[in-house]
């Protein structure tokens, strides 16, 4: 069987575009929420001194991730501020001092085993870059070692305009490589496979060239969107479908982003912790496409000036792509630890499309990677039936958008999903909750 | 600087649009009608206009009563008002052609909800109405090769084999039959188009001519010349494919066909009707939505439900 897959405009035009450093900002603004997760609690307070990779909020709970100064300078304040998705978060505002000293507590991390490995990872911050910021030491600590069969490193980087994974294979191969040493070595993994698309020749040349034994495996995959959604990936590399509500663990699997292996490598050499990030300025209304490197907190409007600022109005802007990228409210918003793009639209890429009556043509259903019928969901959702949407599985959507991409009636397939969650979501609280009296 | 818009992904659509599709058919549907003006003369191009133009007026008259929003761009009026003037004798009077269009539109399509909410296709709909209502106008033939006065398969019906038109003929379609389904070659033509375009899939046209071959096949008949005679080519590829009466399943599709070609086989070997291609049609877009829930696919929940 072949999953549907939908092909995309690639637009990856700042793939031969080495990063740049930004200059220091001023000021950046660092939210202590960029993971999915606890926020993190801040320990520092107005006033202090902070150097580059000094903790300035300590994880909170189990899944939470720690977060670190990206400048050094002095906290201006501990702000509030409005993420994109509406919701306050707690942000320390550092101004810079432009020196960018480095902690002084920095120093290689002491691994000897993988209890002590995934602490260290733990206390990195790194989490998973692909977007998602799934704190990435829960993702390795298994309860069983034995549960690993295979690392599958995403490196397919299937939405339109993103090269930050692009250069991150071309430009940090060798740290990609040591931590997948680092993860062979202490949790015992024999199995690595690298999935990469097949318009990245120079990617897949590159990692060529640093396999050394059988272990690691590279495997091209075509050029189809959304070949990096873990679900596709996981079965387009080793054939098995992660269960309903499950884990790519439960079949033998744990999925780790290019960019976040290799900065595992380069953190078991160096020990900085997460503080910069390579991001993708790109979109129509952006005048010099680049890769730009950039301290985590800084706001996008100076990543847009140093891409020779706007040619056009932007009238949308994203973190991310523009599949499942998230539109933010102004230009003030912070670079976050899972920020891989900044996304600029002009007016006419902007647009809403023009919403039609539907054709029942089936483009939806039959383009769907997990073979989901979304005309069926609108209607359910419609009709506020949550026994439909349980029996139309609509909790399985990965919300790749596929449908509504190729719907010619440009209906909003994939938001009606999210909103049927909702009404699903409800439904079996309440049969819960009646089951209960 | 002006607010920017927020909006839940995904931020970029394809290209492909309702009009689009619809602008592909009418091109597909460009060869047959030249064919039957090659074939049956120039009235085939009044009448094909007399059609288009009324299902327009009627779908803009409809919707400016029901102050619905104006859909006449989409063009699939226009699309409706080629398909059923390709089902009616070039001899048609045209007052029978304009009622023909405003059944179609008003009564099939738009009573039920306008575009993509039809279960029956508008055209197919209007013509077997207009077989009931004028049914003399209605098989009242042209036979371009003037060896009989009847169309193939009524000759084979009654029997009268010797008076058939040739292989040749038949696929160019000079023969007797409804202005737009003689010419084999064109309908070959636009159907190709259309699949080159994905605008419709291989399935439902597959299965149909399969199924009407076969049967032919088993049944003793001469295959080639059941393919190429009746409406069959432009059932399967331009009637049989529409989106809102027929399944959007691939499996759905293809027992669509089937079930398309088995009923066109048993009226035209065993019925009273030379032909049976509008009823299969029609027959099949009743059955569509049970078809549909018996293929729908099984979500990928990865062996839990």
């Amino acid at each position: 069987m072949r999953l549907s897959t939908v092909k995309v405009p690639h637009k990856k035009n700042t793939a031969n575009s080495v990063p740049e450093r930004l200059p220091i900002p001023k000021e950046v603004t660092i939210p202590v929420s960029m993971h999915i997760g606890r926020p993190a609690e801040v320990v520092v307070k107005k006033g202090d001194e902070v150097k580059v990779g000094q903790l300035i909020a300590k994880a909170s709970g189990y899944v939470s991730a720690p977060i670190h100064s990206s400048v050094s300078g002095t906290v201006k304040k501990i702000d509030e501020i409005t993420m994109s998705v509406g919701s306050r978060v707690k942000a320390v505002v550092i101004e810079t001092d432009s020196k960018q000293e480095l902690f002084e507590g920095i120093k290689p991390p002491e691994a000897r085993d993988f209890q002590s490995f995934t602490k260290v990872i733990g206390e990195s911050g790194i989490v998973g870059l692909g977007g998602a910021g799934f704190p990435t030491f829960v993702k390795l600590n298994v309860t069983h070692l034995d549960l690993v069969d295979v690392v599958i490193i995403n490196a397919a980087e299937c939405e339109p305009y993103i090269t930050s994974d692009t250069r991150t294979m071309l430009d940090k191969t060798e740290y990609i490589f040591k931590g997948i040493e680092a993860i062979k070595k202490y949790m015992g993994v024999k199995r690595f496979i690298i999935g990469v698309e097949d318009n990245k020749p120079e990617c897949v040349k590159k990692l060529g060239e640093f396999i050394t034994d059988g272990s690691v495996e590279i495997k091209t995959l075509p050029s189809r969107y959304p070949q990096g959604g873990e679900k596709v990936l996981v079965y387009n590399t080793i054939g098995k479908m992660v269960p309903k509500g499950g884990l790519p663990l439960d079949v033998g699997a744990i999925v780790i982003n290019v960019t976040t292996m290799a900065f595992i490598g380069e953190y078991m050499e160096t020990g900085i912790p997460l503080v910069e990030k390579c991001v993708t300025v790109d979109g129509s209304a952006v005048k010099e496409p680049k890769n730009v490197i950039a301290p985590i907190g800084t706001p996008l409007k100076e990543l847009f000036e140093f891409s020779g600022g706007f040619k056009s109005e932007p009238k949308k802007v994203l973190y991310g792509g523009p599949m499942m990228g998230i539109s933010v409210p102004n230009l003030d918003v912070p670079v976050l630890k899972m920020t891989n793009a900044a996304i600029a639209m002009d007016e006419k890429e902007a647009a809403p499309p023009k919403t039609t009556a539907c054709i029942n043509c089936g483009r939806c259903l039959n383009h769907c990677p997990l073979k989901l019928d979304p005309r069926a969901i609108a209607k359910a959702y419609a009709l506020d039936s949550g026994e439909d949407l349980k029996k139309l599985c609509v909790d399985l959507c990965m919300e790749c958008g596929c449908c509504s991409y190729v719907c010619p009636a440009k209906r909003p397939l994939v938001q009606t999903n999210k909103l049927a969650k909702t009404v699903l979501r409800n439904y079996m609280k309440k049969k819960e909750e009646d089951k209960n009296e | 600087m002006n607010k920017l818009i927020s909006s839940v992904s995904p931020h970029f659509n394809s290209t492909l649009t309702t009009t689009k599709i619809m602008l592909d058919v009418i091109i597909a549907l460009i060869p047959a009608a030249v064919a039957s003006v090659v074939v049956f003369g120039f009235r085939s191009l009044l009448v094909i206009g007399v059609c288009v133009a009324v299902c327009i007026f009627a779908e803009w008259g409809f919707e400016k009563i029901c102050k619905k929003e104006n859909t006449i761009t989409d063009l699939s009026a226009v699309v409706t008002g080629m398909l059923l003037a390709f089902n009616l004798p070039v001899t048609i009077p045209l007052w029978q052609a304009a009622f023909g269009s405003l059944v179609a539109i008003v009564v099939v399509k738009q009573l039920f909800g306008g575009i993509g909410q039809n279960f029956a296709n508008p055209a197919i709909t209007a013509r077997i109405i207009m077989m009931t209502a004028f049914s003399g106008s209605m098989t009242n033939w042209v036979i371009p090769d003037a060896s009989s006065g009847a169309t193939p398969l009524a000759l084979i019906t009654k029997g009268q084999t010797d008076a058939l038109p040739s292989y040749i003929n038949m696929f160019l379609g000079v023969r007797g039959g409804c202005l737009g389904e003689t010419c084999t070659l064109a309908l070959l033509l636009g159907g190709a188009y259309l699949l080159v375009k994905r605008v419709i899939s291989w399935h439902t046209p597959v299965a149909f001519i399969g199924t009407v071959a076969i049967m032919s096949l088993v049944c003793g008949k001469d295959v080639l010349y059941q393919l190429m005679a009746g409406g069959l080519m432009l059932g399967a590829f331009f009637m049989a494919t529409d989106y809102s009466s027929t399944p959007a399943t691939k499996w759905g599709k293809i027992i669509f066909g089937v079930g398309c070609g088995l009923i066109t086989a048993l009226i035209r070997f065993w019925g009273n009707f030379p032909e049976g291609v509008s009823f299969s049609i029609l027959i099949m877009n009743i059955l569509t939505p049970y078809i549909e829930r018996l293929t729908r696919a099984k979500p990928l929940t990865g062996g839990i439900d």
